[in-house]
């Protein structure tokens, strides 16, 4: 199906058959000189060598250009002595110039003896000069010895810069082909051998494509509606196959094409020069070949836009199903009990294809269908295509507008498996050593880690080794660094990781310490503390204590600590590469439930944390989910609740945070929190946020709200999802209220005086009060 | 978590002493800080003090672990060592034994060490004294206890046991569950 791909390659949309054959795309160089292009040296070494091998040919070629031009120099004098004046033009413009058309002349040489195939599918290929470099070099050692024509040909090119702005457009785009068709020297046979077979698919390809376009017209035409739905579904696939292959081709360079055409074309360009050498025959044959060159580059420009411009037509016609097609889709595949699984490829095709329009939407899009159709259009085929569900489709698509489909093929693909060397035992490049003894192959996991290592692939199994089993390492994902790396734990330090289960970055953070100062690893979960003690141990941890209490009343039993690690329990939308169920079994309630445990969490790691410290004041928060709600917003409510600011997270890569996203504004600082994403980084989807606790004063204010947050909710989803609208609300409320100093005014001054009563009954973190039902308080203030 | 009591302290000091002999000292008068030994739910914990002090505050139902754990006492009121004492029984251990290659999967999956597995023994071990297990490459993997004494081992047939199984460190996967 394609659906698994290596994430280290560049996603390019659309592989058509037509952009396989496609070379990479060379970029145009700046309008420079030629005499100022650098040559590597390898380069130069080739080129030199290929010098010698063509130096026998080339003899006998220059004399033939000799001979010839002797000839017509008698005729020519005249012209050359008015022409003269020309000659203060840029000198190396005009070799260029010289080049070019001394290898059209080549050329035509060599078209009249036997040549290397090779060098025959270059010329016919690029519409440009062929090795122009290498002759360039050949030239300059000509130059040398026959000084008398070269004056002569720079004369007559001269003459030809009155285009010049054409002409270096197109050698420079030619060159740079060169330098890669000269680069590839040894790939190039192969390619050109492709190339060619591809060429003749290519005439086919073109017919098919005249078909399915008739038959997309005739599908138009379609009045009966059983015609329409009866129709065979293959031939719609391949007509839509064609259009998306046209779209992308055309959106690539129209190079290939050029290509292409450039062997019939210069079939016909022979017979035009026959024309011309006849009308004027005074003219030199240099001269003819750079005039027919210029006259073959205008008419591949004009060839490629209107190329270009048919494409456009071509997205045109490609038709969004309307929802009654997309109902009879469903009913055929009822009736066809044997292809019960819906078409994935024309799905695929489909997503492409809308992809393709939104890209350019005003452009391609269909008349009278409006972006939302598309979008739901995509949104549809999509959450059939990688089998998510609706809400986590809708949540995706609203964070990655653009990338999604990188994203999703991502969740496809495993990460790959990392493992971080344990300081306290050996060192990275011991380890290194003992497990490629082992038959395992790594590499460093990059810049940003100095004990991360990536396994390729391995003989043994990696979690079972004996350097594992003795410590040396453990089986970590990259992302989970990230977290303790923007701790920054400092020896001798009181540090808590809140949520540490299974005891990966608890290891980290104790190994970052040097087993100074003490950890406390805290797990909600009884059976994962287990696991948390194993690693301790394994690892020769020894400043650990392990508990098992709620996270959310830490706070109760200790405090003080110099820095918290808080990877909050999560949603896990960052990890579905490694639990795919995550796609179906989320939705918004789901969502929601998270955002409220850790925000609850977040608190108490906060109240955990002490502002005093000499060295910290950190708390580090992290999730491995991409939902704003279990992230930025988050943070947000933390920063409304407790005295802390955001800090710079200290990992100089990943993505900022989200300031504002959908109906939501963020402090601006929340651009210092990072985001990671797997397209992107080839991690885990992962958030970091590194606070800092400036007092340990609890705002006054919170209180209420806090009662607000820590009922527990029966239906958290109105809750959450109210938050934002009620509180313009109040705003609205408020001022109303300000402005109508009548009954209403007294009226909630009593309110608030009441709150502030229940304020001093209520302690944070006593959650167990919070418990009663909301109406059952409301009749004790009332007694009250 | 309590001190160990006179009798609990002898029957514990009594089995590490078969490992390390008398550098038990050393795990007691350490420059680094002061470190003891402490009990909880049945379990033995190697702790520094202040770390100790520190999770005293943790209540006994969710305190779960502490510093190293050295091993427990049987219901029978013997002492066993665990695993997870490795870290402290191998730089102090008196009598070792090294393994070859291929036997050291085969001791790490819970067999004991056969004459034909036998790389080094340290000169003059008796029989049934405590002794450290490494590989080739001097990476400690378990202890047990020598079936034969150093004089023996040199006549015996490849199959015999020279020393018996008591812990390895293929314990952290195929007993993660109680390895405390």
């Amino acid at each position: 199906m394609g659906r698994k791909r290596d994430p280290t390659e560049v996603v390019k949309l659309g592989p058509g058959r037509k952009s396989k054959k496609q070379k990479p795309p060379t970029f145009i160089a700046p309008k420079n000189d030629i005499s100022t292009v650098i040559f590597s040296y390898r380069l130069k070494k080739r080129l030199e060598k290929q010098e010698v091998k063509k130096n026998a040919k080339q003899k006998l070629i220059e004399k033939n250009v000799k001979q010839k031009k002797l000839v017509e120099k008698n005729v020519k004098q005249k012209k050359l002595v008015e022409k003269h004046q020309f000659e203060s033009e840029d000198d190396s413009e005009s070799e260029s110039l010289d080049d070019e058309q001394e290898i059209i002349q080549l050329v035509k040489d060599k078209k009249k003896k036997p040549l290397g195939s090779e060098e025959k599918k270059r010329v016919l290929e690029k519409s440009t000069p062929v090795p122009k470099t290498n002759v360039k070099a050949q030239l300059g050692k000509r130059k040398h010895s026959e000084s008398e024509e070269e004056s002569e040909l720079e004369s007559e090119d001269s003459e030809l810069d009155d285009e010049p702005d054409v002409e270096s457009d197109e050698e420079v785009d030619a060159e740079s082909d060169e330098f890669e068709q000269v680069t590839d020297d040894e790939d190039s046979d192969v390619e050109q051998v492709t190339d060619d077979e591809d060429s003749d698919e290519e005439g086919e390809d073109d017919s098919d494509e005249e078909d399915s376009d008739d038959e997309n017209q005739a599908e138009k035409g379609y009045t009966d509606e059983n015609k329409e739905w009866l129709k065979p579904v293959k031939k719609s696939k391949s007509g839509l196959k064609k259009v998306v292959e046209e779209a992308e081709s055309g959106s690539e360079s129209d190079g290939s094409d050029m290509a292409d055409d450039f062997g019939e074309s210069s079939d016909e360009e022979e017979d035009e020069d026959e024309m011309e050498e006849s009308e004027d025959e005074m003219t030199l044959p240099v001269e003819k070949a750079a005039k027919k060159l210029i006259k073959k580059q205008k008419r591949d420009k004009k060839l490629a836009e209107e190329e270009l411009k048919t494409n456009i037509s071509h997205t045109e016609t490609f038709v969004l199903p309307s929802g009654q097609e997309v109902e009879k889709e469903n009913i055929l595949l009822c009736l066809l009990p044997q292809n019960v699984a819906p078409d994935i490829t024309l799905i695929h095709q489909r997503i492409r294809d809308v992809m393709q329009v939104l890209g350019d939407f005003k452009e391609r899009r269909q008349e009278g269908r409006n972006r939302k159709d598309y979008i739901e259009q995509l949104h549809k085929d999509l959450c059939t295509y990688y089998s998510y569900n609706e809400f986590l489709m809708d949540k995706l698509m609203q964070l990655f507008p653009l990338e999604i489909i990188e994203f999703l093929e991502a969740n496809e693909v495993q990460r790959p498996v990392t493992i971080r060397t344990n300081t306290l035992k050996t060192r990275r490049r011991d380890l290194a050593q003992a497990l490629i003894n082992r038959g395992v192959n790594l590499d460093p996991i990059g810049k940003w880690s100095k004990v991360g290592l990536v396994v390729y692939d391995s003989q043994v199994p990696i979690g079972a080794t004996p350097e594992y089993l003795a410590g040396h390492y453990m089986l970590q994902g990259g992302s989970s660094f990230l977290p303790v790396m923007a701790l920054a734990p400092q020896e001798n330090e009181r540090v808590l990781d809140m949520a540490s289960a299974p005891g990966g970055k608890t290891t980290y953070i104790a190994a970052l310490m040097k087993n100074t100062g003490s950890l406390f690893a805290n797990d909600a979960s009884q059976e994962r503390v287990k696991a948390i003690v194993g690693n301790i141990h394994r690892m020769g941890i020894t400043n650990t204590v392990v508990c098992n209490y709620d996270g959310r009343q830490f706070e109760n039993i200790l405090h003080g600590f110099d820095r918290v690690l808080l990877d909050a329990p999560c949603s896990g939308t960052g990890v579905i590469s490694k639990d795919p169920e995550v796609k179906t079994n989320k939705d918004e309630k789901d969502i929601m439930r998270c955002a409220h445990i850790q925000k609850e969490l977040l608190l108490s790691a906060i109240d955990c944390c002490d502002a005093k410290s000499k060295t910290g004041g950190y708390i580090v928060y992290s999730t491995c989910s991409v939902m704003v709600e279990e992230n930025e917003w988050v943070i947000d409510y933390a920063l409304k609740k407790r005295d802390v600011k955001i800090v710079p997270a200290g990992l100089d890569f990943g993505r900022d945070g989200f300031t504002n996203f959908g109906k939501h504004r963020f402090h601006p600082n929340m651009k210092q929190t990072k985001r990671f994403y797997p397209h992107t980084h080839n991690l885990d989807g992962f958030f970091v946020a590194k606070l800092k606790k400036f007092s340990n004063r609890i705002p006054k204010d919170e209180n209420k709200e806090i009662k607000e947050e820590a009922r527990i909710p029966e239906n958290p989803v109105p809750i959450e999802t109210k938050d934002p609208e009620e509180k313009s609300k109040e705003v609205v409320k408020k001022k109303k209220a300000s402005q109508g100093k009548g009954k209403q005014g007294k009226f909630s001054k009593k309110n608030s005086k009441r709150t502030d009563k229940q304020k001093k009954k209520f302690r944070p973190g006593k959650f167990k009060k919070f418990k009663t039902n909301p109406s059952s308080r409301q009749r004790q203030n009332h007694k009250s | 978590m309590r001190p160990l009591t006179d009798d609990e302290t002898k029957t514990f000091f009594e089995k590490l002493s078969k490992y390390i002999g008398e550098n038990i000292k050393l795990l007691l008068d350490r420059p680094d800080g002061a470190y003891c030994f402490r009990l909880h739910k049945d379990r033995v914990f190697y702790v520094r003090e202040d770390l100790m002090k520190k999770a005293g505050h943790i209540a006994r139902k969710n305190l779960i672990s502490l510093g190293t754990s050295f091993g427990k006492f049987t219901k029978t009121g013997l002492f066993r060592l665990h695993i997870t004492a490795l870290d402290f029984l191998a730089p102090y251990a008196k009598y070792k034994i090294w393994v070859k290659p291929n036997a050291e999967q085969q001791f790490l999956y819970g067999h004991h060490v056969m004459k034909s597995g036998l790389g080094r023994i340290t000169e003059n071990t008796t029989q049934y004294q405590g002794l450290v297990v490494y590989s080739m490459n001097d990476l400690p993997l378990g202890f047990g206890v020598a079936a034969k004494s150093t004089a023996e081992c040199r006549h015996t047939d490849p199959m015999t046991v020279i020393a018996f199984h008591q812990a390895d460190i293929g314990e952290y996967i195929r007993s993660e569950d109680t390895i405390l």
